[in-house]
């Protein structure tokens, strides 16, 4: 599979043709709905068609009651990456009102007035950034007109500050609600001036969670606490092995008769024929629903059902991937993973598909000094969001209502749509907070389920996956692993570089990323291994294997070229930005050499870097740039992380402390996954199925201390979602070398401490 | 089935329902009360944790049988209006991220310094160690947990 973060973002041209529909609200106040349809042009049609339709338009919802609190609408999903109060804060800015008086509300997926309702590929900021700011800028000119045409003065002479209207001449004010039924009915303007960065008084003040309270006295915000009048509780059975399906429930009878059991039946998730997209899962097609009264009777009918299983045929689906059309092979079979290893390492063998060629590696390679050759490994993972799959259905003849945690509504009310054969505005779906996501909610097997579900028991419907079923039902990060070789003259500069890697059932490379670009004679070559284990996109995808074998690679060169391991990086960027090789290479090589310098500055790199145990690493993936150092001590086979140094791009920060907050998430969540984190299969069984096996990082295992540094400049926003989690990965391993004298090149290094 | 008379939060609560039904599924399916999360059903994950008698337990693996005359509190319960000294906290220290595991930190915090009221970073491992955050918000717990235990 491909992903998000695969595609490129595409540079736009903003026309300032926005449209303004308006309608006065009973209770005096107005309804702003800001639309961006069409105010958004790609001007690289290459690109567009690796993109969804629409992918850069955004529409916002600015409410204003005559008392004047503001209510901002939040359109995409909140997992945890505090969208919620950063995309308003940028609409409030513009608007420039009191942050204090300004209620947000998660907006409900709403495809007439918003678009790129969804996380992920760390976009929500870096695509809002515009569109929001020019939202709070239209509304902020309209409410500026009004008070102009009531008050008889220039409309140059009305300013405003935090929700007020002023004309200082004259001595009049108002508040932005008194002039909120005015304003809408003014013409939308057809410019807007945007605030100076330096003039921001919202934007670059950290702000806290606007949900932190209902968060901190249990009031249910998630999909699983939805509660209905009349719902049922259900649970499904999946095949216990990947390569297994359905064939026929053996104890229907006994099931039905259970206390508090209402029905037991198989589900068809996708129809036959039917076209998947994107976010369309492969996993089990087929699965058995059991409905009841409430959770622990379901989960004991669970528990005793009964099914015949039957191994699946080879097949093939044919996929529509955002507009490129993609066949997947999907092999019969029971695979484990020691099958897995061995077909890695014998491709990584083999020639492979060409993406990447500069100059002459093979002369570069045939001549030089000294080749350094390494192989990295990285498991199957399972993501584990806190929250297990769940959603809320409630389906009849006439209409869909679903409510839970999703990534991508709007890719699966499009699936949705096509399975009940129903139109599109007859489902509505309302985005509860997410529990987590980290790419697993950006699939949603489980709404359908859950819809399939309520339409045959005609009831609303809870349904929830069990911890283990969450587990066991596929969709993980792929396994992959990589070759690296890297050529030295008898300067010991580097002069080729060659890097091969394989994925199960996708491909980890990003041909352009560095040192692309740094190197006169480059190969990048790939292949993908068709396997009936489903995977999917997973925090950071395929940058977070690649960015850890790459850094773990280039501290190793660097080491045999005896250069400082952040000194060799600062040189092959200061090449890439002098003498580029190629055209094509995504990283800015300035922005990139800024954050390994600012780390090696606020870590104390120089002075320390010869009595502690450092390790650095580097990446740029989502649009931002992030570097670690990682300071840690080995006590009785045990890694402790000291201290977390980690230096950031990610141009303004807009909720700066919620961006630290990221950042530390990624810091630790990377540390447990590069230590602990594993799936692995035995004849198609995944071998953990819940926290006794599958080990997460714990609060004793964290660093002592995480600091944030964000690099300082007017750059509009990027991601913070992602990009701080590549690069912990490279910076343990590093790190670890110089605590154990060894070098960690298979993933989870704890398996390999001993 | 079987018929019991629930303290909770100070308030007597009846249900009729199957013995073998953990806590958890009681407070969120019977008792409208669904700030107790469920995150692994086994006792791993610390995301159901709630007070039995001023002591955190796991309600996921606690039958209703089991709990008898003692009294449960659970986060809707802690305090009125969110103003328990960790409630507090945890809005001065931002912790949330997605926020599904915070009730069972919280709840796993406020027992804590209610035994030790002013522990040592290796005692806030110790208790805390049961709950997992898949967001990775541990250092703010223990930040929040400091504050809190100095109120
Ligand atoms: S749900 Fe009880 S400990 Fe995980
Ligand atoms: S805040 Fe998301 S699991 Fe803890």
């Amino acid at each position: 599979m491909t992903n998000i973060q695969n595609m490129k973002p595409v540079k736009t041209t903003y026309n300032r043709r926005s449209f303004l529909k308006s309608s006065a609200l009973s209770g005096g106040g107005f309804l702003l709905s800001i639309g961006w349809l069409s105010s958004f042009k790609s001007i690289d049609n290459q690109s567009v068609t690796n993109l969804p339709p629409n992918w850069n338009e955004l529409n916002g919802f600015i409410k204003i009651t005559a008392d004047n609190v503001i209510k901002i609408m939040s359109p995409n999903p909140e997992g945890g990456q505090g969208v919620k109060t950063s995309m308003p804060m940028i609409v409030a800015e513009e608007l420039d009102v009191d942050w204090k008086n300004v209620i947000v509300e998660q907006a409900d997926l709403d495809t007439k007035h918003f678009t790129r309702q969804f996380i992920g590929g760390s976009q929500a900021i870096h695509q809002g950034w515009k569109p929001l700011r020019n939202a709070g800028a239209t509304a902020r000119q309209m409410l500026r007109e009004a008070a102009a045409t009531q008050w008889q003065v220039p409309v140059d002479e009305v300013s405003t500050e935090l929700g007020i209207l002023y004309h200082k001449k004259s001595g009049k004010s108002a508040k932005y609600g008194e002039m909120a039924s005015a304003a809408a009915q003014i013409p939308i303007p057809k410019e807007v001036k945007l605030k100076d960065v330096k003039d921001f008084k919202i934007i670059g003040k950290s702000k806290s969670n606007v949900d932190i309270e209902k968060i901190v006295t249990g009031k249910p915000l998630f999909g699983i606490d939805t509660q209905r009048d009349g719902m049922l509780i259900a649970m499904i059975v999946h095949p216990p092995a990947m390569g297994l399906k359905f064939k026929a429930i053996q104890n229907e009878d006994v099931i039905k008769k259970m206390k508090g059991i209402k029905d037991v039946f198989p589900i068809k998730i996708f129809n036959e024929g039917y076209e998947k997209t994107f976010f369309d899962t492969l996993n089990f097609n087929e699965v058995v629903a059991v409905v009841g009264n409430s959770t622990w009777e379901v989960m004991k009918a669970q528990k005793a059902l009964k099914i015949d299983w039957e191994p699946i045929q080879s097949s093939t689906e044919n996929r529509n991937m955002l507009g490129r059309k993609l066949t997947v092979k999907i092999p019969a079979g029971l695979e484990s993973s020691t099958e897995h290893t061995e077909k890695l390492a014998e491709m990584l063998k083999k020639p492979l598909n060409v993406l990447r060629k500069d100059g002459d590696p093979e002369i570069a390679f045939k001549n030089a000094s000294k080749v350094i050759e390494r192989t990295y490994t990285g498991p199957f993972l399972a993501h584990n969001c806190m929250e297990p799959m769940n959603f809320f259905a409630h389906v009849t003849d006439e209409k869909a209502e679903l409510a839970g945690p999703l990534q991508k509504p709007e890719f699966t009310e499009q699936a949705l749509s096509a399975r009940l054969e129903m139109p599109l505005d007859k489902i509505d779906i309302q985005i509860t907070r997410l529990g987590g996501g980290f790419g697993k909610r950006s699939y949603a097997h489980w709404l359908l389920e859950a819809a399939l579900i309520s339409q045959k028991v005609k009831a609303p419907v809870k349904l929830i996956y069990s911890r283990e079923d969450d587990m066991t039902s596929g969709i993980y990060r792929p396994a992959y692993s990589a070759t690296y070789r890297a050529a030295l003259d008898a300067n010991n500069d580097l002069v080729g570089f060659h890097v091969k890697a394989v994925g199960i059932p996708e491909s980890p490379l990003f041909p352009n990323r560095f040192p692309a670009g740094a190197v006169d004679n480059y190969l990048a070559e790939d292949f993908t291994i068709d396997s009936n284990i489903t995977v999917g996109s997973y925090r950071a995808p395929r940058s977070n294997f690649i960015a850890a074998a790459e850094q773990s690679f280039l501290d190793e060169v660097a080491e045999a070229t005896g250069k400082d391991p952040i000194e060799f990086r600062l040189d092959l960027l200061k090449k890439a930005q002098e003498k580029p090789v190629g055209k094509t290479n995504d990283y800015d090589p300035a922005r990139y050499a800024g954050v390994l310098e600012l780390v090696r500055e606020k870590s104390g790199w120089e002075q320390a870097k010869s009595t502690k145990k450092l390790g650095v690493s580097a990446y740029y993936c989502h649009d931002s740039y992030a570097a670690h150092v990682l300071d840690i001590e080995v006590k009785n086979g045990e890694p402790i992380v000291k201290n977390v140094c980690c230096a950031i791009d990610c141009g303004i920060v807009v909720n700066p402390d919620t961006a630290k907050n990221m950042a530390e998430g990624a810091v630790i969540d990377g540390i447990g996954v590069a230590l602990f984190g594993k799936m692995t299969f035995t004849k198609g069984v995944p071998d953990k199925n819940n926290f006794h096996t599958y080990r997460m990082i714990r609060m004793n295992e964290a660093p002592k201390k995480i600091d944030v540094h964000f690099v300082q400049n007017n750059i509009e926003p990027s991601g913070m979602g992602e990009p701080a989690y590549p690069p912990v990965f490279g910076a343990l391993a590093n790190a670890l070398y110089k605590a154990t004298g060894k070098r960690f090149y298979q993933q989870p290094f704890m398996d390999f401490m001993g | 089935m079987a018929k019991y008379n629930l303290k909770i939060n100070g308030k007597i609560r009846k249900v009729d329902i199957d013995p073998s039904t953990p806590m958890l599924w009681v407070l969120r399916d019977h008792l409208d009360m669904p700030g107790t999360k469920y995150g692994c059903g086994m006792a791993q994950c610390g995301a159901c944790t709630v007070h039995l008698d001023g002591t955190a337990v796991r309600s996921c693996s606690l039958p209703v049988s089991a709990i008898g005359k003692g009294a449960i509190t659970t986060i809707e319960g802690l305090s009125e209006n969110g103003t328990h000294p960790v409630q507090k906290a945890w809005i001065e220290h931002d912790v949330a991220q997605c926020g599904y595991c915070q009730s069972g930190q919280i709840m796993s915090a406020a027992a804590l310094l209610k035994d030790n009221p002013k522990p040592t970073d290796a005692d806030i491992d110790n208790a805390m160690s049961g709950n997992i955050c898949r967001c990775g918000t541990y250092l703010r717990i223990k930040e929040a947990i400091k504050t809190a235990s100095k109120n």
